[in-house]
Parts: structure tokens; C-alpha cells; sequence
């Protein structure tokens, strides 16, 4: 391990030129991920940039738009903000799930963005609400759909010296409501094996007139299901809708074996989980 | 190599430590200021056995740099009792045998803690889930939850 | 003082202390931060130590180079197998002895890495940092070798060999003299299974896996040793046996065992993971090096790479009936994975398998195979779990298949007293009738079930070691006492011996102050395990108390000058001869009067003490599952056990619920994975997945007593117990969720929706 040094910048303009000065420089929010693969020999990083004391990194402003989440701010805090949780409880579920009450004192959902695991909780909820990623850099701030954001497992779209500033979700329409769900072997602590986050639209009649899905863990990002949309979308998410909707996850799944599961047994699973969730979603937007 | 001045509160007291920029706050806890109660379990999170208060926030001590303490408040295990007398929590902990060996004991109480802090009714469901991230292999976690349940109840009795 | 214990006619049974539930006197420092473990110790001018690990399963070391870390600034000691010669000695340490070669061997190889993580070299640096890049700079030349990662290849003919001299101990007659991978075999048979096979109406034959599990201690191993310039050693570390940890340094380091001092810390846990020794000889042998105190701590890494799992197991077994329920023969061929060493589970399974039924034809045959993994370790009853978890599940499927209660079918075979212990004793008092006749009138037993749960019911049997003890108990002049033993306190048998001291004595818990000696301290103790801690050396702090008590008669015989047989004692106090006019005089006047009357009073005791009686334990568990993901929780619980005479019930049942969450974890979640190169997958808490808060229910228990007649107080071992019911009462409520018969362990969520969608 070299030596290295630490930095709490309180500009996004420092931050990023602080970036630029280091080859091997890492921002980092809750440290959650970056500490434990310093610990694990896979960086050795010789700064440490702390984006915690930069305005608007930690926060939560909510208006008429919708949301407007700083990357930084730890998952504990959204999770405790009742008006969040209210327009948004499955993508606030998904925050909740990350790691243990500790972790999620630390973790941000922009850090676990940022980390890019195929397998991140946040990002399927982040999906099936159309948020947008505030990306800061040398040159000013540029904006990308959250779905455009990963790019492989580990890998975004994030040049280097760019930094991950805030998320924006737009308010949900009138009888709008998410769901997340996540297979893990115990009730907690465990990587999600298979993900699935859902946004449903109603209209008065109770018929599905927007539904996005996103499915997490079996694949190198988290995808998008179109034909799972169209399963959904003009019905009202009656059972034979919702199993076309499970078929349609499953056929679009393409995991792996790993230690966490078989691809076999995701790519059942993930059925079974789009199937819940859009359930969930269905029975939260009717009663709004 | 070059060390890094701190200076930050840790239970109520003003502390300072020098450290290395990648150093964790739990080794700084332990080996800069002598305050072995936080223990490393795991040194990656999964484990609880680290628990400290940050600004009143339950976190990780082996996943925060020493360097994030500058500042804040710190309160660790050493910090849960007021002068000689115990916290509710450590008196129920010794009243259910809530504890063996006892390593994990103060990453649960400074947890119970912070549960207790926020949310004075837990459920035993409520309980659980919140101490899910602090690990024990002694006791089953049976008399640990009735410990908490039972300090829960004793709190708001001198509240009331 | 006798060295054999004599046993008493009949245990006593009422108790003023005994049974209470006192505060532990560790208690306070434990909840405040205050105890000291293995990792919070400092000693002035101390460097840290780390060590190098192989990274090949399988390797020839062929040179390994440290100029370039010895020239490291801050560098003070590097050592490699050089420096630790290899020796034979036989050193207790134990539920059983060990084997000092294979010991020595297992903390710094000599020649041949055996696992992906066996430590090769070790060095010493001003600070942590140094150490691990002087680590990083030593220079290993290895030449790999093919790693031998299951039994099946580790027993087929031409697998790679891990140790070219090893020939299976116990191998049967005839058998060929060749290299092998079978360290060991083990035999125990009774009738004709021919016989018994034609007389059953009903035989069921199955094969069940294990996976190797950790005994998942949540505080790392952990050490301080200083070697001074006279050659004394001075040792701190989190242990089961300091006495052990002494005997093995001694002999891994050729030094005289006299010259070792061992202080035990608080330990954070240890199961039978910490009867053995890893860092302390690396960290002598540095200190000797480097003329400095060194620390050594692994990290969770390491230990669940590099320290002792319970074995893996495959076991083919076959069980024959009638159709009244009444075993007729079992035949069970089990092979234990031990990892790169031989381990002791061939007997211990042999033993434990068919312990609790009366079977009259029997054949039972065990082995230990090797395999490149990391050296195996006891695990609380060692061997039993994976050795009943088989039998208990085929009884639950003969139950089945003749519409009884599983509870009944158990009573009808269950052993009693007087019946032979398949490894040959017959069984003094035992209560597994009584167990099962606790489950059987539990209100979990007959409580209804909701959809897609599943009930299963499972005994275990664990023998309870004896071993040697040693304990004193002093007196202070205000009527207080000190007990001492060498037993390092990790389940409450500190509260435990101030309960027994106050019994004998008669004076409060809470004056009585127990601690754990160190090596010079106190007079020689085998391990904290074998459950024997309470039965054994809580004999020994009996009889230290008694010793007390004979001399405060003794002084108050002195003070009345009379005899001293004249004096009796009771209620606290000496009481005279009904002849003499004296008031009787009571413990504190006595102690008051000490120094005047002939000095301080020092009660002393030291035994080898019989095997404990054995203890028997029946679980009840209630699963729902999933069956469209497999996830199954456990939703209700309840643990029985016989514990002879709870001596603190709280500590009883705080075994039974720890022990019970362990065998659940095994049964569930807990496996050891490793790649195709045999690289431990899973070596982190985040995918070695033991159980949580919220994976748990309450857990229920019943405390039955029995007494042992063996002991004073009838106590039996408790601590070991409990783990062996949980895999086969899981596996059984599992397969009445599910209506399938899983055989292998562990019933992750992947392998339950693969056995529902095999069965369709």
C-alpha cells in the first residue's frame, strides 16, 4: 500500500481539479465499496477524495419537478425522509436494502451507483423512475439517463476526473406507484442474487397506461424489459398479464453462474420476482 | 511518510490523533487513542463488531477514514455509559445473559443504542432487522433481542 | 487430594446458589468495552507480524528468497520453515492428541504447500504497514502441483498424493501398502448385518453430503508473544487451552515447556477453533529473531482461508426396520474431508452415529480423507452432526412410510440405561427417553401449521470429556474468596464456579471473585471444550471449596481445642461438639481470624476426571418455504436438552439457543466454496453466510436434568450438544414442507427450487 493522501474539498471545482492533479486519485461518499477493495488489495488509490463536505453532494430537495438527490447522501437519510418514501417506496425500499443499518449510515445510492455492480440494488429503482445522473467534470455538468449510466460490471460511463453529483427524479404522475424486490438467500446482509424494480401507471379504469421494468443481477447491467412492459401495458395487471410479464423477464435474462447463484436458477427467479413486484406496484398505484 | 493531524470529539471529549491518510477510524480508535472496546470482526462491514456514533449515526467504524472524524462526534462503546453508571441497555444486556464471550457485545449495545435513540417502540420484527448487520455466533440472538425489548420498556417507563 | 474422583452415591439436589441466574462477573467489563481480548494488547517496544501465504492449493516450495524484505527499513525478523524444525512429538491438546508434526507443518510449511493460503514465510516490522510490504517482497518459487479438491478424487486410484508416507491408520487387514489420501479408518460393528437385513420389513439406503463449515468466531486469532534474552517466553493470546497453547510451542519450537508462560485474554468465541495453535510459534519465533515483542492478528480473511473448518462429509448409509418400528441393522460408510492433514472426525462420527438406537446388527466404517484444503479443526462435538444428521433423516422417512409420530419411532429405539454404546461402554443415567418425552408434550409439538411450513423433529448425542483440571479457591480475612482455574471462560463457567464456591462456602455469588490463571498460576488444565469445563473442572473448584471447608473446621477445632473430626460444619458455620458450650463460629469470624490461627487458608484441587455423562438433545423446528424462489425461514424453534443440573440456566440455555443457530446456519446457508483451483470463494462474512438477527425466531428451550451421577451437583457437559440436532430436525422440516428427501447440505434456495422442480 503506498502512501497516500486525504482531501475533503468544499467545491465541485476543487474536486474535480484535485482529481485531475492524481492519476490514482478516488472520490468516494460512504466508502462502503472503496475501503473494502482497498482492504482486499484491489485499488491502492493515493487519494482519497472526500466528497462529503461539498454543498449539494449530501441532501435531498424535493419541489414540484421532483427530486433532487445529492450522490453522497447516505441511504439512511433517504430512507427516514417520509415524503421521499411516499412518491417513491419502491426505489426507497431498494436504498433500504443495501448493507446493514451501518452500511447504510455510510453507503450512498450514488456510491452504489458509481460501483456499477450488475447486482446493485439502487439501479433497477433508479431505472423504473426515469432518473437522470448529474455528472460533474473539468468541463462543466452534463446530464445522462441513469439507464445509459452502466456500462458493464464495474464500468460507467464517468470519464476520468468526472464525478457523479446528484440524481434527479421526476414527481410521479397521478396513480403512479414502484416496487422492488430482491432474492437473497437470508433476510439480510447478502448481495441480491436476482433483482427486479417496477413502475406502474394506472389510469382511473385501473389499466396499466406506463410500466417500466428493470431487472438486476442476471445480466452485465441491469436491463430495461420491453416485452415485460408490453405485457403489462394496456392490462390491468390481471394474472395472466403478470405471467406474460415473468416469461418476458425470464427470456430476457442473461446471467451467469457465479458463487451467489447458477444462471439457471436466476433466470427462473427473476420471473417469479418481475411478477411480484409488478403486483405490488399494481395494488400501490391503484390506491393512490 | 507523512501523518495527518486530527482533531475531532470522541465521547463528549476533545481528541486528537495523528494518522495515515488510508487508516480506518477504528484503528484509530484502538491504537491511536487506547479505546479498544470497538473490535475488528471483519474490517469490511458485514460484521457490526465496529459500531461506533458518527454525529449520532450508527456507521461502521473499519469502513470510515480516520481522517472523516475531523470535526464530528464520535461516540464509541467507552462513551454509552454516564460516568459510573451503566446505560439501560448495558444493565438489561447483564439481566438477560444477553451475552458469552462478549466481542460482539459493544458493536450491539452502541447499535441497540441508536435504535432505541430514534425509535422508542421497536417490534421485536423492527429489533432484528435493525441489528441484521451486527453478527453473533455465541447466542442466537435470543436473549440479545429481549435485552433491547426490555430496555425499550424500561426507557419509556421513565420517560412516561 | 485424590487424583481420581470417587464418585458420590447419589448427586445432591437441593441448592441455595446452584440454579440461580447471578450477574457474570465478566459481565461489566464486557457491555462497557473493558475486557481485553486477544487484539488489545500492547507490550512496550512491540513490531507486528504477518505472514505469507501460498497461493497455490497444491505446490512444491522450491526457494524462497527474503534478502530483499530483511533489507527493508523497519524490518526486524523474517522467518520461513527454516527456521522451525520439523519434529514428531505427541502434545495433549485436548479431545484428544495431537500430532505435533502435522501441527508444526500446518503454521509454516517445510518443502510442500498443502492449501491456497498455508503460510510459507513470516515477517516482523515496526509497524503493520512495513510488515505487509516486506511480505509482499518475499520471493516464492513454487512448482505447482494438481490439488486434490473432493473425496471422490481424493480416493480414486492415481489422485495426486498430498503426503508421500502417509498409510491409513486402521486400515483393514489385507489392504495394499501404498501411498494415499485415506489418513485414517475407523471400525465399530456388532452382529451379523446379514441377519439383520433379512429380518426387516422395510430398509431405506441413502447418500448424504456436508459441505466443510467454519466455526464462525467472530473475534480473529490473535496473539503477543515476547521471547527475552534468558529464553523466557512470555505468550498473550485469545485460546481454548493456554496449557495447550504452551505444550505445542514447546514442542514446535524445541524449547522447554518450563520456560513458556501463557496468559489467556478474553476469548471472542472459539467452538473448538481455538484448541489448536497458529500465529503463537510464528510469533515466538520472530520475537526471538528480532529481540522485540511481537504482535500478530489475522484478519477474517485469513482465518476463514487458512484456519480449521469442520470436515466435509459424504456418508452411504442403509437402515433396516421392522414394521413395529424397531431397527433391525444399519450399515453407514462414511469419509470425512479433512483438509491437508489428518483430523480425528473418523472416530468421532464412527462413535456418534448410531449412539442413540438400539440397533442390534451393525456396521459402521469412517474415514479421513485428505484433500487440499486448509487443515480441519474441532467444531463443538466434532463429527457428530454430520454423523447423525443422516441417521435422523432416514428415521424421519421410515416414520413417514409407517404413519408414526417421529417422536414415537424415537422412543421405541431410543438407548436407556444399561444399554451398550455402539463404541462398546454401557450407558450410565441418560436422559433421551426424557428429551423426547419433553418434545412430546411440548406445546410446539401439537401447535398447527400454516401453508407451506413444515415440521421436523432430531436428536443428538455428544459423549462430554473429561480430561484433566486444577482449581484454587482462597480466602480473604472479610470472609470473601478468589477461585481460580486455567479454563479460559467462554460460555459463563466463571459465574458458573462462583455458584459452586458459594454453595460450598455459603456465602453470596457475589462475593465470590472467579478468574482464569495463566500457565504458571495455576496447576495443569486441558482445554476449554469437550464440555467438560462445568462437569470437570467445576469438580475440581468443589473440591477446592471442600478443602476450604475442612480447614476452617480445622481452625475452629483449634480455637476450641478440641478434635478436629469433632467439628462439623453447615449453614455456613463450624458448630461445635454438642459437649462443648461454644456458639458455632461462621465463615467470616473464621477468615478474620486467619492469620492468628495458622495463616492464610488456600483450598487446592486437581483431577483427572471420568468422561462427563453423555448429553442428549432433541430439537423441534418449524420452516416455511418459498417454492416458487426456495428461500425458507425458520419460524419456530425449540431446543431440549438434558443438562444433568443446570447450574446458571440462563448460560444452559444460552448454549442450546447459540448452538441451536449454528447447526441452523449449517444446515441452511453456511458451506465453504472453492474454485476449480481450490481458492476459497467465499472467504469473507459477506458470502460465508451465518445466520442474522432477522433470520431467527425466539428460540425456545427446555432444560431436562437427569442427574450424572459422576458429578456432586449430577451436572453433565452441556456445550456441545446442541449443535447436533439442527441439521436433521432443518432437513426434516424441510422435506414436510417440500415432500422432498434432501440429502445434501446445505438447503440454500438454489438447491430446494432444484429438488422441487426435479420432483415436479
Amino acid at each position: 500500500m503506498q502512501t497516500a493522501r486525504y482531501e475533503a474539498p468544499s467545491t465541485l471545482s476543487d474536486a474535480v481539479r484535485l482529481a485531475a492533479s492524481e492519476p490514482m486519485a478516488k472520490f468516494f461518499a460512504g466508502g462502503t465499496d472503496l475501503l473494502v477493495q482497498v482492504k482486499g488489495g484491489v485499488l491502492d488509490p493515493t487519494l482519497y477524495i472526500d466528497l462529503k463536505r461539498i454543498p449539494g453532494l449530501v441532501g435531498i430537495a424535493l419541489n414540484a419537478e421532483g427530486l433532487r438527490l445529492g450522490a453522497a447522501t447516505p441511504a439512511a437519510v433517504i430512507c427516514e425522509h417520509a415524503e421521499v418514501k411516499k412518491l417513491w417506496p419502491g426505489f426507497v425500499e431498494a436504498a433500504h436494502l443495501i448493507g446493514s443499518t451501518q452500511i447504510q449510515g455510510r453507503g450512498s445510492v450514488g456510491g452504489n451507483l458509481c460501483n456499477s455492480s450488475p447486482a446493485a440494488d439502487s439501479v433497477c429503482g433508479l431505472i423504473v423512475n426515469q432518473a437522470v445522473c448529474v455528472i460533474a467534470g473539468a468541463k462543466g455538468e452534463r446530464n445522462v439517463p441513469v439507464e445509459q449510466f452502466c456500462t458493464g460490471p464495474g464500468k460507467n460511463v464517468l470519464q476520468p476526473g468526472e464525478l457523479l453529483a446528484a440524481l434527479k427524479l421526476p414527481r410521479p404522475a397521478p396513480r403512479t406507484a414502484d416496487a422492488y424486490l430482491r432474492l437473497i438467500p437470508r433476510t439480510e446482509m447478502d448481495i441480491a442474487v436476482v433483482g427486479a424494480g417496477v413502475s406502474l401507471t394506472l389510469d382511473a379504469s385501473g389499466t396499466c397506461t406506463v410500466a417500466r421494468v428493470a431487472i438486476g443481477a442476471v445480466a452485465p447491467t441491469a436491463l430495461r424489459v420491453p416485452a415485460a412492459e408490453a405485457a403489462l401495458l394496456g392490462s390491468k395487471v390481471d394474472e395472466a398479464a403478470l405471467a406474460r410479464a415473468a416469461q418476458a423477464a425470464s427470456d430476457a435474462a442473461k446471467p451467469i453462474d457465479d458463487k451467489r447463484g447458477s444462471a439457471a436458477y436466476r433466470k427462473k427467479v427473476v420471473g417469479v420476482l418481475v411478477r411480484r413486484a409488478s403486483a405490488i406496484a399494481a395494488e400501490r398505484a391503484r390506491t393512490r | 511518510m507523512s501523518r495527518l493531524h486530527v482533531e475531532t470529539t470522541v465521547n463528549g471529549e476533545a481528541a486528537e490523533f495523528l494518522c495515515e491518510a488510508q487508516e480506518n477510524l477504528l484503528t484509530a480508535l484502538r491504537d491511536r487513542l487506547g479505546l479498544t472496546g470497538s473490535k475488528e470482526g471483519c474490517g469490511t462491514g458485514d460484521c457490526g463488531a465496529c459500531s461506533v456514533l458518527l454525529d449520532g449515526r450508527l456507521v461502521p467504524s473499519c469502513l470510515v477514514l480516520a481522517a472523516e472524524a475531523r470535526d464530528r462526534q464520535v461516540t464509541t462503546i467507552e462513551g454509552v455509559a454516564e460516568g459510573g453508571k451503566l446505560h439501560v441497555l448495558q444493565q438489561k444486556f447483564l439481566e438477560h445473559a444477553a451475552l458469552q464471550c462478549g466481542i460482539c457485545t459493544p458493536g450491539f449495545i452502541v447499535a441497540a443504542k441508536a435504535l432505541l435513540d430514534r425509535n422508542p417502540d421497536p417490534s421485536e420484527e423492527e429489533v432484528r432487522y435493525w441489528l441484521a448487520g451486527n453478527l453473533c455466533r455465541c447466542t442466537g440472538y435470543d436473549k440479545i433481542i429481549r435485552a433491547v425489548l426490555d430496555s425499550a420498556a424500561e426507557l419509556r417507563k421513565e420517560i412516561a | 487430594m485424590s487424583a481420581l474422583l470417587k464418585p458420590r452415591s447419589e448427586p445432591r439436589r437441593n441448592f441455595k446458589y446452584v440454579g440461580q441466574r447471578p450477574i457474570r462477573h465478566d459481565g461489566p467489563d464486557k457491555v462497557t468495552g473493558r475486557a481485553n481480548y486477544g487484539a488489545d494488547f500492547t507490550l512496550p517496544g512491540m513490531i507486528h507480524g504477518v505472514v505469507v501465504r501460498s497461493p497455490h492449493a497444491h505446490a512444491r516450495i522450491l526457494s524462497i528468497d527474503t534478502r530483499e524484505a530483511e533489507a527493508m527499513p523497519g524490518v526486524k525478523a523474517v522467518i520461513t520453515g527454516a527456521d522451525i524444525a520439523q519434529n514428531r512429538a505427541q502434545v495433549s491438546m485436548g479431545e484428544g492428541s495431537g500430532d505435533m508434526h502435522d501441527v508444526s507443518e500446518n503454521c509454516l510449511a517445510h518443502g510442500k504447500a498443502l492449501y491456497h493460503g498455508h503460510v510459507v514465510a513470516a515477517v516482523a516490522a515496526m509497524t503493520l504497514t512495513q510488515a505487509q510490504a516486506a511480505a509482499r517482497l518475499i520471493k516464492v518459487q513454487y512448482e505447482k502441483l494438481k490439488p486434490v479438491l473432493d473425496i471422490e478424487s481424493a480416493i480414486a486410484p492415481g489422485a495426486p498424493i498430498l503426503h508421500d508416507h502417509l498409510r491409513t491408520e486402521g486400515r483393514a487387514a489385507g489392504a495394499p501398502d501404498r501411498p494415499t489420501n485415506i489418513a485414517a479408518r475407523a471400525v465399530l460393528e456388532r452382529g451379523s448385518l446379514e441377519q439383520g437385513f433379512a429380518a426387516a420389513d422395510l430398509v431405506i439406503e441413502r447418500e448424504f453430503r456436508t459441505r466443510m463449515v467454519h466455526q464462525g468466531y467472530i473475534e480473529p486469532h490473535a496473539c503477543v508473544a515476547r521471547y527475552s534474552p534468558d529464553g523466557q517466553v512470555f505468550i498473550w493470546c485469545t485460546t481454548q487451552g493456554p496449557f495447550q497453547v504452551r505444550g505445542a510451542c514447546a514442542a514446535v519450537l524445541g524449547m522447554d515447556l518450563g520456560r513458556i508462560k501463557v496468559v489467556a485474554s478474553e476469548i471472542g468465541g472459539g467452538f473448538g477453533g481455538k484448541t489448536t495453535i497458529y500465529l503463537e510459534p510464528l510469533a515466538v519465533a520472530l520475537s526471538r529473531k528480532a529481540s522485540l515483542p511481537v504482535k500478530m492478528v489475522m484478519t477474517r480473511e485469513e482465518v476463514l482461508r487458512a484456519t480449521g473448518p469442520t470436515p466435509g462429509s459424504r456418508t452411504r448409509i442403509k437402515m433396516g426396520m421392522k414394521k413395529d418400528g424397531r431397527l433391525t441393522a444399519a450399515s453407514v460408510t462414511m469419509h470425512c474431508e479433512s483438509g491437508a492433514f489428518a483430523g480425528l472426525a473418523h472416530r468421532s462420527t464412527a462413535m456418534c452415529c448410531l449412539s442413540a438406537y438400539r440397533i442390534p446388527n451393525f456396521f459402521i466404517e469412517s474415514h479421513s480423507v485428505l484433500t487440499n484444503k486448509p487443515k480441519v479443526a474441532a467444531y463443538r462435538a466434532p463429527g457428530a452432526p454430520m454423523a447423525m444428521f443422516p441417521v435422523e433423516s432416514l428415521l424421519d422417512e421410515f416414520a413417514q412410510k409407517l404413519g408414526m409420530d417421529p417422536i414415537d419411532l424415537r422412543l421405541l429405539n431410543a438407548v436407556e440405561e444399561g444399554d451398550a454404546a455402539p463404541y462398546g461402554p454401557k450407558y450410565g443415567p441418560i436422559g433421551y427417553r426424557e428429551t423426547l418425552q419433553a418434545a412430546k408434550s411440548h406445546p410446539h409439538w401439537s401447535a398447527p401449521l400454516k401453508p407451506n411450513q413444515g415440521r421436523g423433529v432430531a436428536a443428538g448425542f455428544w459423549f462430554n470429556a473429561g480430561l484433566n483440571s486444577s482449581a484454587v479457591v482462597t480466602l480473604d480475612a472479610d470472609g470473601s474468596a478468589a477461585v481460580v482455574t486455567g479454563n479460559p471462560d467462554i460460555g459463563g463457567t466463571r459465574a458458573a464456579q462462583a455458584q459452586m464456591v458459594a454453595e460450598e462456602l455459603d456465602i453470596p455469588v457475589e462475593r465470590v471473585r472467579p478468574s482464569v490463571g495463566d500457565t504458571d498460576s495455576v496447576g495443569y488444565t486441558d482445554v476449554t471444550g469437550g464440555s467438560r469445563v462445568c462437569f470437570a473442572t467445576g469438580m475440581a473448584v468443589i473440591q477446592a471449596a471442600e478443602d476450604v471447608r475442612r480447614q476452617l473446621c480445622a481452625r475452629a477445632a483449634k480455637i476450641w481445642n478440641v478434635e478436629a473430626e469433632a467439628v462439623t460444619w453447615s449453614e455456613g458455620a463450624a458448630h461445635p461438639p454438642a459437649s462443648l458450650d461454644k456458639k458455632p463460629l461462621s465463615l467470616k469470624e473464621l477468615a478474620a481470624q486467619m492469620a492468628r490461627t495458622g495463616g492464610p487458608i488456600i483450598g487446592r484441587a486437581s483431577l483427572s476426571a471420568p468422561a462427563a455423562g453423555p448429553a442428549f438433545a432433541v430439537n423441534i423446528c418449524d420452516l416455511e418455504v418459498d417454492k416458487e424462489t426456495g428461500v425458507s425461514r425458520v419460524v419456530r424453534y425449540t431446543a431440549i436438552q438434558d443438562a444433568g443440573k443446570a447450574v446458571h440456566p440462563s448460560y444452559v440455555e444460552g448454549q442450546m439457543q447459540g448452538g441451536a443457530a449454528q447447526g441452523i446456519g449449517w444446515a441452511l446457508n453456511e458451506e465453504y466454496r472453492f474454485d476449480a483451483e481450490g481458492k476459497m470463494e467465499n472467504a469473507s462474512f459477506l458470502d460465508y453466510r451465518m445466520p442474522v438477527a432477522s433470520d431467527l425466531p425466539m428460540i425456545d428451550t427446555v432444560i431436562v436434568e437427569v442427574p450424572n451421577p459422576t458429578h456432586p451437583y449430577g451436572v453433565r457437559g452441556v456445550g456441545e450438544v446442541p449443535i447436533v440436532p439442527p441439521l436433521g430436525a432443518v432437513a426434516n422440516a424441510m422435506a414436510r414442507a417440500t415432500g422432498v428427501r434432501f440429502t445434501e447440505l446445505p438447503l440454500s434456495p438454489m438447491r430446494v427450487l432444484e429438488g422441487l422442480d426435479a420432483k415436479g
